[in-house]
C-alpha cells in the first residue's frame, strides 16, 4: 500500500517521477479504461430506448438464466472442493503436497479452447462414453451439462488457491484449542475455521464467479450455440456481434462489463478488510513461502 | 508436541480432494494424450506438421511472447507507480488494473475490436499513419496484452512494497545514481517476481481464444491463432487433427510454465531473495 512519502535521497528527481506516472496513467488509460467506456459508449450509441429493447429481449433474458443457472451450479461445487483441498494442505503435513498445489493450478496453463475439447473427446458422440450416453438418451455435449462440465473444469482453482495460503497462514491453534475443548470436527469447522477463513472464501467466489459467468472459449466450444437454449451471456455477444447487431451486442456485452466492475469493487472492499488477499495473485506455492510463520 | 492428528478430517478432504480433482481434471486431460497415442505418429506428425498449423502456432507462441514483453515493460512501471509514489486516484487505478482478470473475455475482444477498427476512436487516428491493428497480427498483439496485464503488476506489486528502500539509499550514499540503483540494486530483486510475472503472462496468452478472434481477422497462414484451428477442426468433425494441435499446444505450455518455475527457482537461490 501507499507509504508516507518517499524519502528523497535515492528518489529519481521530479520529471523522472511526472514522465512515470504519465507512462503508466496512459498505458492503462489505452488499455483498460477505453475499451471500458467503449462497451458502454457503443451500447447507448442508438439511444436509451434502443438499449433496453436489446437487453429486454426474450434471448437475451434466455442466455442471462443460463448463465446465472451455469454459474449457480459451477461456483457451489469448486467452492467445496476449494475448502476441502485447503483444509488438508493447510491443516496436514504429506508427501507429494507441492505436487498437490501444481496440479490444482492445471487448468490455468490449458487454453479454454482444450477445455473443451477435452469434453467432446469423453462425452461427444464419438467420445469414450458418446455410446453410453446415447443408450440413455442422455447430452452433455452441445447441452447444459457440457456447458456446467466446461465452466467447472475452467473456474476448477479459484476458491482452493484463494483459501490454501488464508488457511496457511492460520495454522491449527485454533481448532486444537477448540477440540481440546471438546467440539467435534464439523462443531469446530463451522464455528471457529468458517469465521476465520470468510473473508478469503468470499474473495475466492467472487473471482470464481466473475469466470464462470464470463468464460467464452470453452463454453463456446461445448455449447453448440443453440439460441435460446445452449447461449449464455458471452456466446449470445458473439452471436449479435456476428450478425452486425452492434448496439444489442454492445447492450449486452454492458451488463458484463457491470457485473465485472461490481466484481473489482467488491474485491476491493474485500481486501480493504484484509489486506493479505491482495498478496493472492500468481501460483499458490509463491505464496506459501511467504506467509507469516 | 501434541499428539501427530488433533485436527481431525484428513482422509475425507484429501480422498474428496483427489476423487474431484482427478474427475474434473486428470482423467479429461489425460483423455487428449489417450487419443492423441490412437493417431498413430505418422498421422499425428502430418497434422502437426501441416503448414497452416505451424503458421498459426508461431503466431500463437510468437503474439503471446511481444505481448508478456510489453506487458513487463509497462507492468514493472505501473507496479513502481503504484507502490511508490502518491497521485490523485491511484485507489481508483489500483483496482482498475485487475479489469482483465473480471471482464469476460468475449467482451474484452468487441470492446478492442470497436477501437481499433478503421472507424474507431482509436484506428481512425492510426489508419491515415498507415498502422493498421484490427484484423491484423497486431491486433492480436493487443488483445493478449489486455489480458495478461494484471499477472506482471500484481506479482511484482508485493516485492516492490518488501523491497528495502535502505538498500537503495545505501547505494546512494555510496555514489551511485537513480539508475544504478535501479539496475544494480532492485532489478536483480526483481527478477524471479518479472520472470513469473512473465510466464503467467504469456501462459494466459498463449491460450486464449475470447479476447482475440473478434480483433484478429482469422485469416488462415495470417492471423489464425492455434485455438482457433482448433475449434475450426472441431466444426469440421475433425477429432483428431483437433486432439493434435491440443497436444502440442500442452506440451508445449506445461515445458514452458516447467521451465520458468525452474529458473524462478535458481533465481530465487542465487540471490537468496525470499
Amino acid at each position: 500500500m501507499a507509504s508516507a512519502e518517499p524519502r528523497r535521497l535515492t528518489r529519481p528527481g521530479q520529471p523522472a517521477r511526472v514522465l512515470l506516472i504519465g507512462t503508466a496513467l496512459v498505458f492503462l488509460g489505452l488499455f483498460l479504461l477505453l475499451p471500458l467506456l467503449a462497451v458502454f459508449t457503443q451500447a447507448l450509441a442508438k439511444g436509451v430506448s434502443a438499449y433496453l429493447t436489446a437487453i429486454a429481449d426474450p434471448m437475451a433474458w434466455a442466455a442471462i438464466k443460463l448463465t446465472l443457472i451455469v454459474a449457480a451450479i459451477a461456483v457451489p461445487l469448486n467452492l467445496v472442493f476449494g475448502v476441502a483441498a485447503a483444509w488438508a494442505i493447510a491443516k496436514f503435513e504429506f508427501r507429494g503436497k507441492n505436487t498437490l498445489i501444481t496440479l490444482i493450478d492445471l487448468p490455468f496453463a490449458v487454453s479454454p479452447v482444450i477445455a473443451g475439447l477435452v469434453f467432446i473427446l469423453l462425452f461427444g458422440s464419438h467420445g469414450w462414453f458418446g455410446g453410453i450416453l446415447r443408450e440413455h438418451h442422455i447430452k452433455v455435449v452441445f447441452a447444459v451439462p457440457g456447458i456446467v462440465l466446461a465452466t467447472i473444469f475452467v473456474t476448477f482453482p479459484f476458491i482452493a488457491r484463494e483459501l490454501i495460503p488464508v488457511m496457511q497462514s492460520q495454522g491449527r491453534e485454533d481448532e486444537e484449542t477448540a477440540l481440546s475443548l471438546g467440539a467435534t470436527g464439523w462443531q469446530t469447522f463451522w464455528r471457529v475455521t468458517l469465521p476465520n477463513i470468510k473473508w478469503g472464501l468470499l474473495y475466492g467466489v467472487l473471482l470464481c464467479n466473475a469466470r464462470a459467468m464470463g468464460e467464452f472459449g470453452a463454453v463456446s466450444v461445448v455449447s453448440g450455440h443453440i439460441r435460446g437454449l445452449t447461449n449464455t451471456m458471452p456466446l449470445h455477444v458473439e452471436i449479435l456481434y456476428n450478425e452486425y447487431n452492434y448496439t444489442a451486442a454492445f447492450a449486452v456485452a454492458s451488463l458484463l462489463a457491470l457485473l465485472a466492475l461490481l466484481t473489482l469493487a467488491g474485491k476491493s472492499l474485500l481486501e480493504w478488510r484484509q489486506p493479505e488477499l491482495r498478496r493472492a495473485v500468481g501460483p499458490a506455492r509463491d505464496r506459501t513461502a511467504r506467509r507469516k510463520e | 508436541m501434541r499428539a501427530r492428528r488433533v485436527v481431525p478430517g484428513f482422509g475425507l478432504t484429501l480422498g474428496y480432494t483427489m476423487v474431484y480433482l482427478s474427475l474434473i481434471v486428470l482423467i479429461p486431460l489425460s483423455a487428449v494424450f489417450i487419443r492423441s497415442l490412437g493417431l498413430g505418429s505418422t498421422h499425428f506428425w502430418e497434422v502437426v506438421s501441416a503448414p497452416r498449423v505451424l503458421a498459426s502456432l508461431r503466431l500463437s507462441f510468437g503474439a503471446s511472447l511481444i505481448a508478456a514483453l510489453t506487458n513487463v515493460m509497462f507492468g514493472l512501471i505501473v507496479a513502481w507507480v503504484l507502490v511508490r509514489y502518491t497521485f490523485p486516484f491511484k485507489r481508483l487505478v489500483d483496482a482498475m488494473v485487475d479489469l482483465p482478470f473480471a471482464l469476460p473475455t468475449a467482451v474484452a475482444g468487441i470492446a478492442l475490436t470497436a477501437l481499433y477498427a478503421p472507424n474507431g476512436w482509436l484506428g481512425r487516428g492510426l489508419a491515415p499513419l498507415g498502422i493498421n491493428v484490427a484484423f491484423t497480427p497486431l491486433g492480436i498483439v493487443v488483445a493478449l496484452t489486455f489480458i495478461g496485464l494484471p499477472f506482471v503488476v500484481r506479482t511484482l506489486q508485493p516485492v516492490l512494497e518488501d523491497l528495502d528502500k535502505e538498500v537503495e539509499q545505501a547505494a546512494a550514499t555510496l555514489g551511485a545514481s537513480a539508475v544504478q540503483a535501479f539496475v544494480r540494486v532492485i532489478l536483480p530483486a526483481l527478477w524471479p517476481a518479472l520472470l513469473t510475472g512473465f510466464g503467467l503472462a504469456f501462459a494466459r496468452a498463449v491460450g486464449e481464444y475470447g479476447s482475440v478472434i473478434f480483433i484478429a481477422g482469422n485469416m488462415p497462414m495470417r492471423s489464425e491463432i492455434a485455438p482457433l484451428l482448433i475449434v475450426t477442426k472441431l466444426e469440421q468433425y475433425d477429432y483428431s487433427g483437433a486432439t493434435a494441435i491440443a497436444v502440442v499446444m500442452l506440451v508445449l505450455s506445461f515445458g514452458l510454465m516447467l521451465a520458468i518455475n525452474a529458473l524462478q527457482n535458481w533465481a530465487l537461490s542465487r540471490h537468496g531473495v525470499r
